[in-house]
């Protein structure tokens, strides 16, 4: 209960475990958080060691910066490198690895790779430098994709002709989706995402319970907000329910954001696959510009190689981003790859699992296992 | 680039553009509200910032908390805050 003693309100937080205790009983529960902000909060907060050994959590696809694939940043830095470019970027970006290095090298090396706190600050650059052109590198779900529709549309209402998009933005239900068809995963729930929820709402989760028949509770982002959401999954599924319901409502609506929602779709349409780090192509989940924005469309502008580049082989982030091993189970964890030198995306952004476990390395007890098993083997 | 950092309006400094001057933990920057038009943001009320974009509308009990729980992550939130404060959306840096 140690960690539970730096929890805003260690009374509630000690009687929510208790209630969590009482509900899960001898049976054993494994449940997916979807959000890499979640993920941080799980991590940062020991609440693995604070939750009964037979209540599981598994980190989940949602961290933007770990699902882009080992192509996409090569074709990122194909693009920087053409004279004339000044290629933006969100920081979280500038480390992830392509085949051959990332943008930060690139950057080194003479490529002219700004990074950039928001897209409208890269609009910003091209209407200061007109004789220049600039791209901005798009990623993130439905968090950040309106704001790079709404920076879309300024630029085409103020017909700025030096700035383009190169559009890596992806929708959350398909990999949702994707996971759940998994023969991989035995799931009992999952633990909606907080800040997407915003935008997208409530609705486009009904699939969760009507079709594979599992509960989910959207959360928000304070430890007290997961230990809270997990104990409504676990008494949803004890009153045989299967909902989906609102922890996070002080934030999240029903509809959501119906604006965003709106611009998203005045803007963007769905590719017909796009492909995912660790689960592959999956139909319909990414974001492309429409006709319309096509004098803003980075890949029509630009030749990229657009070729498929494999994941190294020692790098196991796939099965990371599936929820199948935990970050420490993977064989470079902490040795090869570490946030310093990162193989995998996973050990890249703060968000994502790898770098979150490495970065608060309370030891989890099947970690201190494994590690014992190890070092038994290895004496 | 996906935490949410809560920022107070302090007014709104261009309409046509969607443009208001926020306060987040002292300093005074400008962001997009054009995603909240319909919220009817008025000075004095908190939202959840992404990206230089107000993506939600929230009350400052909630703003108290998200702040509370960001200032605990420690780097990253410091991280995400110097890349907001790096932020020139507007010519107008909004002052300090």
């Amino acid at each position: 209960m140690k960690f539970v003693d730096e929890y805003r309100d260690p009374t509630a937080a000690q009687a929510l475990v208790a209630q969590i205790t009482a509900l899960a009983g001898d049976d054993h529960f494994k449940f997916m958080e979807v959000c890499g902000g979640h993920t941080h909060t799980i991590y940062r907060h020991g609440i693995e060691h604070v939750l009964p050994a037979n209540v599981e959590l598994v980190h989940g696809p949602g961290c933007p910066v770990c699902v882009i694939p080992m192509g996409r940043v090569d074709d990122a830095i194909s693009v920087a490198r053409e004279p004339d470019v000044i290629f933006t970027s969100f920081g979280d970006m500038m480390r992830v690895p392509g085949s051959q290095g990332n943008l930060l090298r690139a950057k080194a090396e003479g490529a002219d790779i700004r990074f950039v706190y928001s897209p409208l600050d890269a609009l910003k650059i091209a209407m200061d430098n007109p004789e220049r052109e600039v791209v901005f590198f798009a990623v993130g779900f439905e968090t950040t994709a309106p704001s790079t529709a709404l920076t879309l549309l300024q630029a085409k209402t103020k017909g700025v002709s030096n700035f383009t998009v190169f559009s890596n933005h992806v929708t959350i239900v398909p990999p949702l989706r994707a996971i759940l068809e998994s023969p991989d995963l035995r799931l009992n729930g999952f633990l909606g995402p907080g800040h997407v929820s915003t935008v997208v709402g409530q609705r486009p989760y009904r699939f969760v319970p009507s079709e594979y028949g599992l509960p989910l509770v959207t959360a928000g982002f304070e430890p007290l907000d997961i230990l809270h959401a997990i104990s409504m999954l676990l008494t949803q599924i004890r009153e045989g329910r299967c909902e989906i319901e609102n922890q996070y409502s002080r934030v999240v609506r029903e509809e959501g954001n119906p604006r965003a929602l709106a611009i998203l779709a005045e803007v963007f349409e769905l590719r017909p696959h796009f492909e995912w780090r660790g689960l592959g192509f999956i139909s319909q989940s990414g974001l492309k510009l429409r006709p319309e924005f096509a004098a803003f469309d980075a890949e029509l502008r630009y030749q990229t190689p657009g070729v498929r580049v494999a994941d190294p082989k020692a790098c196991q982030c796939g099965e990371v981003l599936k929820g199948v091993i935990k970050p420490w189970e993977c064989k470079v964890f902490g040795t090869a790859c570490t946030p310093e030198t990162p193989i995998g995306t996973c050990m890249v952004s703060s968000e994502g699992a790898c770098a979150a476990y490495y970065n608060f390395g309370r030891m989890h007890r099947e970690a201190a296992v494994t590690l014992g098993r190890r070092r038994q083997l290895t004496a | 680039m996906c935490l949410g950092i809560p920022g107070q309006l302090k007014e709104i400094s261009d309409v046509n553009e969607h443009l208001a001057r926020v306060d987040v933990s002292g300093v005074t920057r400008i962001i997009n509200i054009g995603l909240l038009e319909d919220e009817n943001l008025q000075s004095g009320d908190w939202v959840l910032i992404h990206v230089g974009f107000a993506m939600s509308k929230i009350d400052e009990e909630e703003a108290a908390l998200a702040l509370a729980s960001l200032q605990l992550m420690g780097q990253a939130y410091e991280e995400e805050l110097g890349a907001f404060w790096s932020s020139k959306i507007s010519s107008d840096t909004g002052g300090s």
